[in-house]
């Protein structure tokens, strides 16, 4: 087709209001330049300052994670005096002296790594399992559909942290941050999986699907050349906000007593170890529980700006 | 709606079986030997375990157990723990504190996130709109673990307005730990509301409205409110189904004795009939909630059919 006869298809579309396409037909036909959703998206999102505060706090936290040494004013997380156990907050020290008398900010900044680790490990699982078992219960439908479907009501009906809780304690997953990574997942996938299909269902019906079908394209190409790219919309807000989610299922699984086990450093175990001493001390849990929700905030505000930004109806 | 109902109800059934079977085998991989820690420092005599063993069906295979495990529970049987307590005085014991607790849990969803949705949704774009975006935000990222440490610091120490453990106190002491579980889902309530209260105002229906000249106050909370509360009750609806199961966190925080602290004690001592039962009755809320919306959707959205 040669770029007049696209055009030409493209204003017979607008005119005939019949675009397959996921956007509101905004596409100025005469101009040369096409607004994409993505382009679109993009420029919303550079105007939104919810989504540069995301951006900001999210990077501070992946600096943190890869470069802890930056962060701990020279101290060493390991290098503890017990004569300094539970001081407050100082000039020096500023976030204080954990019980053991270890400095405090170098080992909540320490404590970062594992929580990007573990989030982002167990975001691409969820993706993986997500996307495989949604696009294929969407797209074939009938008794495959019926079968996933149902598999996935399962695991949704197990309450998320107590299903973790007792994958981790059956020790089949071993101990560490993939275990922890992985149990979080098994019981997370479910809304990407439905998140996925219901897509797939929505775009399956489309002209360009029947166009590529008619040309002989087989049906893995289908899938994945033609449906799972105009399905990757509200999957990538989804996975934003859900890096956020799992840190905190971390921190909490940790605190439980169930997650990563000491000498890791790790939020959880700081709140663990700060929550008898919230009268006497309550640095101890206060700067970890802070960082924490720095941290799940910046995920969730980047995956709302993303949201509102790929949402053409929210568009004026 | 009568076969929709019954299709419904059939295809919980693989649901329960499955949710209940995946925990059992869980439950059956933790490691140790829960007869063998039962005698602690002095070894129990071997009869006294073999004995103990065929009681509790441990030396079938794992299909087997669980056949026997379903049969009794088919019968009203949950089964005992290994020192012969019965499993349903457990939950006879736990299971009101976690009812009162998401009671409480679900009057804060629905009456704060409505009226912050409400008032938001009205004047969209407004001062109170962006009050309720930023704070809804702010709620969202706040992990309930956090959240719980900051209201017993500043309500239970500081301020020394509410007890900051157990359930001394009545109701009263389920305030503190309600407000705590329900602040995720009462963000969320408040933007759901705040969304279909804008959409809605947009609507034929409600121009209609004003244009033969109701007063403002009609117009929002006859037309408009109305309308805009079908995806709102759903939602909180299916909410008390997940909080029913989901308050491990909260119960720990605040040392309550609800099903969520129970199941989790059972994980640790490796009772796994405890467990079992306790989770398949979560299960079971769950689902039971869940199927409970969707026929309460179709009664309050009449263009909503179920055939």
């Amino acid at each position: 087709m040669t770029e007049q006869q696209q055009a030409d298809l493209r204003h017979d579309e607008v005119t005939a209001g019949t675009t397959t396409g996921l956007a509101a037909p905004s596409v100025d036909v005469t101009s040369a330049r096409q607004n994409s959703l993505w382009s679109d998206a993009s420029r919303d999102l550079r105007r939104n300052p919810l989504f540069w505060i995301g951006v900001v706090l999210g990077f501070g936290f992946l600096l943190m994670a890869v470069f802890p040494q930056l962060f701990a004013r020279g101290a060493d997380p390991r290098e503890c005096s017990l004569s300094k156990s539970n001081q407050p907050p100082s000039a020096d020290a500023w976030f204080g002296f954990d019980q053991q008398g270890c400095d405090y900010l170098a080992n909540v900044v320490y404590g970062a790594r594992n929580s990007l680790i573990i989030g982002l490990l167990a975001v691409v699982v969820v993706l993986v399992l997500g996307v495989v078992v949604g696009a294929l219960s969407g797209f074939f439908s009938g008794a495959v559909d019926s079968l996933l479907s149902r598999i996935t009501d399962i695991f949704y009906a197990i309450p998320f942290i107590l299903g973790a809780i007792v994958i981790l304690r059956s020790g089949i997953l071993g101990r560490g941050v993939v275990a922890v990574a992985v149990a979080l997942a098994v019981f997370g996938w479910m809304t990407a999986m439905r998140l996925v299909r219901s897509q797939v269902i929505a775009v399956k019906g489309s002209d360009y699907v029947a166009a590529a079908r008619a040309m002989g394209a087989s049906s893995l190409r289908i899938l994945v050349r033609h449906i799972l790219p105009n399905a990757v919309a509200p999957v990538l807000v989804y996975a934003t906000i859900t890096i956020g989610v799992l840190i905190a299922a971390e921190a909490t699984l940790t605190f439980l007593g169930v997650g990563l086990q000491r000498p890791a450093i790790s939020w959880g175990l700081q709140i663990e170890a700060g929550q008898s001493l919230l009268r006497t001390a309550p640095h101890l849990v206060f700067f970890p529980s802070l960082i924490l929700t720095l941290t799940v905030m910046a995920f969730v505000m980047m995956g709302d700006a993303l949201r509102d930004a790929l949402d053409p109806r929210q568009r004026a | 709606m009568g076969r929709y109902i019954a299709r419904r109800l059939l295809l919980t059934i693989p649901v329960l079986i499955g949710a209940s079977f995946l925990i059992f085998a869980l439950v059956y991989a933790l490691p140790g030997d829960p007869i063998r820690a039962l005698g602690g420092d002095r070894p129990l005599a071997p009869a006294v375990v073999a004995q103990l063993r065929d009681e509790f069906n441990l030396n079938d295979p794992l299909w087997l157990q669980y056949v026997k495990y379903m049969g009794d529970l088919l019968q009203g049987d949950f089964g005992t723990d290994f020192r012969g307590r019965p499993v349903l005085d457990t939950v006879e014991r736990t299971l009101p504190v976690t009812i009162r607790l998401t009671i409480v849990a679900i009057a804060f969803e629905a009456v704060i996130g409505i009226v912050a949705g409400v008032l938001a949704g009205i004047r969209r774009n407004g001062f109170l709109d962006n009050v309720v975006l930023v704070s809804s935000t702010l709620v969202v990222s706040i992990p309930i673990l956090v959240l719980g440490f900051v209201a017993q610091f500043v309500f239970g120490l500081q301020f020394g307005w509410f007890p900051i453990a157990g359930i001394q106190e009545g109701w009263y002491s389920y305030l503190l730990p309600g407000l705590v579980l329900a602040a995720g889902s009462l963000a969320y309530v408040a933007r759901l509301t705040r969304t279909s209260v804008a959409e809605n105002l947009r609507a034929d229906f409600v121009r209609t409205a004003k244009a033969k000249g109701l007063p403002r106050r009609t117009v929002v909370v006859r037309h408009t409110l109305r309308n805009s509360l079908i995806p709102v009750v759903t939602f909180i609806g299916a909410d008390i189904g997940t909080l029913m199961g989901g308050a491990i966190v909260t119960e720990t925080v605040f040392n309550l004795p609800g099903l969520g602290r129970a199941v989790f004690d059972a994980i640790q001592g490796q009772e796994g009939a405890v467990v079992v039962g306790i989770v398949t009755l979560m299960v079971f809320f769950f689902v039971f909630f869940n199927l409970a919306v969707d026929v309460l959707y179709a009664v309050l959205d009449p263009r909503i059919r179920y055939d």
